[in-house]
């Protein structure tokens, strides 16, 4: 039972999930087609690069990589706030959130 | 133990993600992120980041993706309609994220040199974080807060531009 | 110790500690009843045992029993699964609290406490973050008009006043220097009353804004827009019946407990007496383990008893008072006092 309780995990591992979640999240900016369901994919996309940054603070012990993990979220958190601010203007002015639909610059 | 907490979470991280981008409705993906971000910062407790973990809890679980929530909710937003995307998408896009997979795959299993991390690794404490925070990084602090003064602002803005029917500027601009 | 004796030891407080808190949120809910009654000049439940104490096992079992009515228009998953998110954070953070002394053990066990961690308080205010998805979700997905309203008007709140609640602790963590809750209760606990962070560490301004901050947290008057039930038939648990409804009650006592709990710990010594250390310690072992437990609770019963007093005396905010409130006084005096606090500290 201990060498299961022992066991080590490759720091790869979670540099390939990183690289995974990656992926995911810019397939689902491509084929998402709700305003919204896209600004999440960012999100994800973010995620998964806070993760690799976790993951090499942990690799090479620098306290830097979680700071910057900290500015990524502050930065998310700012971006959250204007991004869903800017879809409920846009809702608003077209009453949809299909980004095909959306394909005007003028009002 | 440290296996199984990797698996599980790194498990739930991924069914999170695709389903993320198989739910047609955006309450269910805006759900399924939120089990992503909260297996996330078990990962990140795992790699001895425990404030990040607390700070990815209650800054994207609790407020970011609160706030989609509530977008979708305050929209009402129905079922998305499915179309295959552009073309331009269709032809560059899915090659492109291909491409991108294999290039980070090929690199992190050629990488050297990296370790193992297992449960009984040293955890970063709070103090050593800040301290390093505030005293070497004080200026990217700094402007980071200006940032989001200015997202504040814009938020305001863009909210008051219109008829002022939908709800008060502030409840979009608290995610701080 | 091996992690099979480790897994059985903490199995068994997590058991004991879930129920003593369902009986806690149990007993609140006849402690509210009864005062409530006593302020509006009646007796409140008297029928079921003696003063009435047995009224919360029936009212469990009529709960039970009711008939579960699931409307027909509902988003069914989400409609499912909103109490037990509602209930399961209500009852998580309670892990980090501890009750007593870190007392040892049988194998080093940490009797009072389930988890000694590092960063007790950010856990306890992520896991009350995360509690909102249950309101939320249970408002949109019931499908009706007023439990959308109150689940909007519940998100819109709680992201409000998380902030001025996050902040008002700031300053306690400044003093204390740690985000660990034992080591803020030992901080605070050198003489007693006095160096209690609501008096000694003048930290009364905090203090207020934490109460009103958790008010509007938990849902309860005067801030109780999300289930105003003069307006919205009873907000977000509108659409739910029988044992669903019982989870969201339960959460919402839950949280008082919760937020009692963090009140005592921060500001009023947690589980230390207010005589601090000027009597020793007595001499029974049994009465020292308990004499921790007795503080803690007579200083959790206390905030609980001014919830409910407040909430027989205070009307009602309307929504564009409290988020004035919230965002035009409560923050503002939140971060003067951060800065007041670490400006004492700096030049002490």
């Amino acid at each position: 039972m201990n060498s299961i309780l022992s066991q080590e995990v490759p720091i790869s591992w979670y540099l390939m999930l990183s690289a995974v979640l990656f992926s995911l999240g810019v397939l689902g900016f491509l084929i998402k087609r709700n305003l919204i369901t896209v600004f999440m994919s960012i999100e994800l996309m973010l995620n998964a690069v806070n993760l690799s940054f976790v993951t090499f603070a942990h690799q090479w012990h620098q306290v830097r990589g979680q700071i910057f993990v900290f500015f990524v979220m502050m930065v998310a958190a700012a971006e959250a706030a204007v991004g869903l601010a800017i879809i409920i203007a846009v809702f608003r002015a077209r009453a949809t959130l299909a980004v095909d639909r959306i394909d005007l610059m003028k009002l | 133990m440290h296996l199984i907490l990797f698996l599980l979470f790194a498990g739930f991280c991924l069914a999170g993600a695709i389903n993320l981008l198989l739910q047609s409705h955006p309450i269910n993906s805006a759900l399924s992120l939120v089990v992503v971000m909260t297996s996330l910062a078990v990962l990140y407790l795992l790699l001895g980041a425990e404030f990040l973990a607390a700070a990815q809890i209650i800054v994207y679980s609790g407020a970011i993706m609160v706030l989609f929530t509530f977008v979708v909710m305050l929209l009402n937003a129905g079922r998305e309609e499915r179309t295959l995307g552009s073309r331009a998408a269709r032809a560059v896009g899915f090659p492109a994220v291909v491409v991108i997979l294999g290039v980070l795959a090929t690199l992190i299993v050629h990488a050297h040199g990296l370790g193992v991390a297992s449960l009984s690794d040293a955890i970063t404490s709070t103090e050593d974080l800040s301290r390093v925070l505030f005293r070497e990084l004080l200026l990217p602090f700094e402007v980071t807060s200006i940032l989001i003064l200015i997202a504040i602002l814009g938020a305001v803005a863009l909210a008051r531009h219109g008829d002022g029917e939908t709800p008060t500027s502030e409840e979009r601009t608290s995610p701080k | 110790m091996t992690i099979l004796e480790f897994f059985l030891w903490s199995l068994l407080k997590v058991a004991v500690i879930t129920v003593v808190m369902l009986l806690g949120i149990a007993y609140t809910v006849l402690l509210e009843r009864k005062l409530v009654g006593r302020i509006q000049n009646r007796w409140g439940p008297n029928r079921v045992g003696p003063f009435g104490l047995l009224q919360p096992l029936v009212d469990g079992a009529k709960s039970f029993l009711k008939e579960d009515l699931i409307p027909t228009a509902v988003y069914k998953p989400l409609y499912l699964i909103a109490p037990i998110i509602a209930l399961g954070c209500a009852l998580i953070s309670i892990a980090v609290v501890p009750f007593g002394a870190p007392k040892m053990g049988p194998h080093g066990m940490d009797l009072f406490e389930i988890a000694d961690v590092n960063i007790g308080l950010l856990v306890i205010l992520g896991i009350t973050s995360v509690g909102v998805y249950g309101i939320a979700l249970a408002g949109w997905s019931s499908n009706n008009k007023y439990s959308l309203l109150g689940a909007l008007r519940s998100s819109a709140q709680l992201i409000s006043y998380e902030l001025a609640l996050g902040l008002s602790l700031v300053g306690v963590v400044l003093r204390a220097g740690s985000l660990n809750l034992r080591a803020i209760v030992e901080q605070q606990a050198t003489r007693g009353i006095v160096t209690w962070n609501i008096f000694g560490g003048f930290q009364f301004v905090a203090f207020f804004i934490y109460l009103m901050a958790a008010y509007a947290e938990t849902n309860r008057s005067p801030f109780d827009l999300p289930e105003a039930e003069s307006e919205l038939t009873g907000g977000y648990h509108t659409e739910y019946s029988s044992m669903k409804f019982a989870m969201f009650f339960m959460a919402e006592y839950g949280n008082m407990i919760n937020v009692g709990c963090v009140a005592t710990l921060l500001f009023l010594g947690g589980w230390t007496s207010p005589l601090g250390n000027l009597i020793g310690p007595p001499q029974n072992i049994l009465v020292q383990a308990l004499m921790p437990i007795f503080w803690f609770v007579t200083k959790v019963f206390c905030f609980l008893f001014l919830y409910v007093w407040v909430r027989g005396t205070l009307p009602r905010f309307r929504y564009d008072q409290l988020m004035n409130f919230g965002w035009r006084y409560l923050m503002p005096l939140a971060i003067l006092n951060i800065v007041g606090t670490s400006l004492w500290l700096a030049y002490r």
